[in-house]
């Protein structure tokens, strides 16, 4: 749809435009040092992952809570320094879907959890 | 066991059974009918150009409901089938496995292959209209979700006479839909088909929540969108995040099939009931999707034709929305009887009740728009009146279901038949045929006959109650749903024969539909102003049918309602202003590629049923080079020249 910025306008491109004019206003997204602290922040939490893994210095279930708190911290690296996430035009319905999308996910793995521990009377 | 090379199983067409011959011969008869007219009268050359290659969204509307119309006819006459062998005890009409197969296909061609599509219709036929957009935000994708759609359907459709039937209820629960005790290629005509049409809803509603937070016209916010625009935005938000649960339990339950694994069967560490939990975690949204858009059309319906505004705009807009939050949390109602303990089902009952009182606001909101109205009884007027008391009560049975520790009484019986059925028919198929009638004009260009329309609907409506209000006392009496025959001593012979008249009724009810869209083909009212019902949204602003761009110059919108402000404003004398100077208008161009993509997934997917892997892999090798030539695909747009708009212009325009 932006391949022709410069024909005359319409309301597709013009919404073209638009997003091309908010990114042009934004600075950081053109930086290289948000990707390379980005690349930074992301290698740190990944090997830190590996590196409790292998030490085993917690019992098991604290490992795993430990690793899951440091994907979700990865999951934001990635959505916050790559993706952009707070940088589109608002309103940033974006940023609403993605938050829905969040609880439905925790809901479906929480809930099917819960359901299919059957009240505790099977191990899984 | 698989392997590389083709092999025919011995039962690839089906055969032993007369109705199934019959159906045989006469899709060898259509089929060659076909060819012959479209041979004939040389229309090919048409059909490729203005249809299978469109992306124009009206268009694809139209496709979508055809094809919705045609599924209906198939579960209709399942529907007759299955009421034929239980009109009477001990009937030998339908043998105990060809029953299995046709409540099988009843359900899930009723619910991915007609309410689907027909809601898709109307989402493309009005949204882009009504909130004033040239098309949808991705045309070509937009003609990728139908064509993969239809080509699934078309899968389905063919197990009936190459391979058999699905027979293991439209939720093909494991472990009887596992390979142990159905081994025939029926459930994976059922998964495979199943998977394509959930790529292309999928894509629908992404496509349709972009079109609506991304396209509007200058000056329609969001609290100015028409409701049926933001009841598309709550099923679409539902589809997006529903339809991905659905994928991964028929992808696991396939592997289970094609591949050996386990993680549905009942040894070696499978779970099958997981698969019922992940399949109603989309399947419980998947009721709201298919009813949210028809309670935006009945907004429209109702303000239209009782001359007012929609009573409590903004309570009708956060009921929607909380309605597709709540309805993600629902569940487990539909297996309270597994067993997961009082917690689960208490929270879940809890929360299926709550759901109730958006609903609740919203038909009183109904109620009080035709409060003092002006109502003027039309067709479309007359499904959406007729849907409030069927929903009152469907809702009332719903929230006896909801109650857990009764629900183990009425789970699976025909009290829950009964009930679904009134919330589904009395609210999608009445919805979805109140927005048939009333954009049948946008769609066409002539009006639907109203006398032959109240034919249909007293018909259809009548026989409804007939047949659906004895299932509940026969549930209430012990009658189990999928029970293809029962003994003359139950005391159930009179209800089930009551039923089965009822529904005959609908069948004539529909037949009557039908005709009336053959006669108004010929004799329809015409209509020329572009506004036949007095309408409020802008999609009455248009000419009937609207030309491919809809709109030469993009409203601006100052109000919610913009077409009826705009006439009151213009009756009062004011003067519109001057029309802005035309420009250009870039549209998409036409593709044959995603009619091409869908037959190389039918291909793979026919494949796949047979545990062809050669033709499975050639399928996505073609699926990948068809989506690469795509991306590098850059002679996707052109512009409409100013002379050919104002020369279109000037032929559909009465001015």
């Amino acid at each position: 749809m932006s391949q022709h910025p410069d024909r005359p306008s319409d309301h597709a491109s013009s919404h073209a435009a638009d997003r091309a004019s908010s990114h042009a206003s934004n600075p950081p997204s053109g930086s290289p040092w948000m990707y390379i602290a980005g690349f930074v922040i992301s290698i740190a939490l990944t090997l830190g992952a590996l590196w409790l893994a292998l030490a085993r210095q917690f019992s098991t279930e604290a490992l795993l809570t430990v690793i899951l708190i440091l994907a979700i911290l990865q999951i934001g690296v990635q959505m916050f320094f790559f993706m952009h996430v707070t940088e589109s035009p608002r309103p940033q319905f974006n940023l609403w879907i993605l938050g829905l999308g969040m609880f439905f996910t925790f809901v479906v793995i929480a809930s099917s959890i819960w359901i299919m521990s059957f009240g505790g009377a099977l191990g899984y | 066991m698989p392997t590389l090379l083709p092999h025919f199983p011995a039962t690839f067409i089906v055969t032993g059974n007369p109705l199934i011959y019959g159906a045989e011969v006469s899709i060898v008869l259509a089929t060659v009918g076909i060819l012959f007219v479209l041979t004939y009268f040389k229309k090919w050359r048409w059909l490729w150009r203005e249809w299978l290659t469109t992306v124009d969204h009206k268009k694809i509307a139209v496709m979508y409901l055809i094809a919705a119309l045609l599924m209906f006819f198939r579960g209709g006459v399942d529907a007759m089938l299955m009421r034929t062998q239980l009109m009477q005890p001990n009937m030998h009409f339908l043998q105990a496995e060809h029953y299995n197969q046709i409540f099988t296909t009843h359900g899930t061609i009723m619910i991915l292959f007609m309410a689907m599509p027909f809601i898709f219709a109307m989402f493309n036929i009005a949204v882009p209209l009504q909130i004033g957009a040239r098309d949808v935000a991705f045309p070509y994708l937009n003609a990728v979700s139908f064509w993969l759609y239809f080509f699934a359907a078309l899968l389905f459709n063919l197990s009936f006479v190459i391979g058999g039937s699905p027979d293991a209820g439209w939720v093909s629960y494991p472990p009887l839909a596992g390979l142990e005790f159905d081994p025939g290629p029926g459930e994976n005509f059922y998964l495979l088909s199943l998977q394509i049409t959930g790529i292309g809803s999928m894509a629908t509603g992404i496509n349709f929540m972009v079109t609506i937070l991304k396209m509007r016209a200058p000056g329609m916010t969001l609290m100015r969108m028409p409701l049926f625009s933001w009841s598309v935005l709550a099923s679409s938000i539902l589809i997006i995040f529903a339809f991905p649960v659905l994928t991964v339990a028929l992808a696991l339950l396939l592997v289970d099939r094609l591949a050996g694994a386990h993680f549905f069967t009942m040894l070696q560490g499978g779970n099958p009931m997981m698969y019922v939990n992940l399949f109603w975690i989309w399947g419980h949204p998947e009721v709201y999707i298919v009813i949210l858009p028809a309670f935006g059309i009945f907004s429209e319906v109702v303000s239209t034709f009782s001359g007012k505004r929609i009573f409590g705009y903004s309570s009708m807009v956060a009921s929607l929305m909380t309605i597709s939050v709540i309805s993600y949390l629902l569940w487990v109602h539909h297996f309270y009887t597994m067993g997961a303990g009082p917690g689960v089902n208490s929270f879940f009952a809890v929360a299926t009740m709550s759901v109730g009182i958006p609903t609740g606001v919203k038909v009183f909101n109904w109620l009080f728009t035709m409060y003092r109205g002006r109502i003027r009884l039309t067709v479309p007027m007359l499904w959406a009146i007729a849907f409030i008391p069927i929903f009152a009560i469907g809702g009332a049975t719903g929230v006896m279901l909801a109650a857990a520790p009764a629900d183990y009484q009425y789970h699976n019986s025909f009290f829950l038949i009964a009930h679904f059925h009134q919330v589904l028919i009395g609210g999608t198929v009445f919805g979805m045929l109140a927005g048939m009638y009333y954009w049948w004009p946008k769609m066409f260009g002539y009006m639907l006959n109203e006398r032959i329309g109240r034919w249909a609907f007293w018909l259809f409506n009548g026989g409804f109650y007939v047949t659906f209000l004895p299932q509940y006392l026969l549930g209430l009496m012990g009658m189990t749903r999928r029970m293809y025959t029962y003994p003359a001593d139950m005391g159930w012979n009179a209800l089930n024969f009551i039923s089965t008249i009822g529904a005959y009724v609908m069948g004539v009810g529909f037949i009557v539909l039908v005709l009336d869209v053959v006669y108004s083909i010929r004799y329809g009212e015409r209509d020329v102003t572009g506004d036949p019902w007095n309408g409020r949204t802008l999609e009455w602003s248009l000419p009937s049918p609207a030309p491919h761009y809809n709109f030469a110059r993009i409203p601006t919108v100052t109000s919610r309602d913009a077409w009826w402000t705009g006439k009151q404003a213009r009756a009062k004398g004011d003067a519109p202003a001057p029309p802005e100077p035309l420009q250009p208008i870039h549209m998409p161009k036409n593709s044959g590629g995603p009619f091409i993509l869908a037959v190389i997934f039918f291909i793979g997917g026919f494949g796949l049923v047979f545990n062809w892997y050669v033709l499975g892999l050639l399928a996505l090798l073609g699926i990948l080079v068809n989506l690469l030539l795509r991306s590098l695909d850059y002679d996707t747009d052109y512009y409409v020249p100013i002379e050919e708009i104002e020369h279109t212009e000037a032929t559909l325009r009465r001015a």
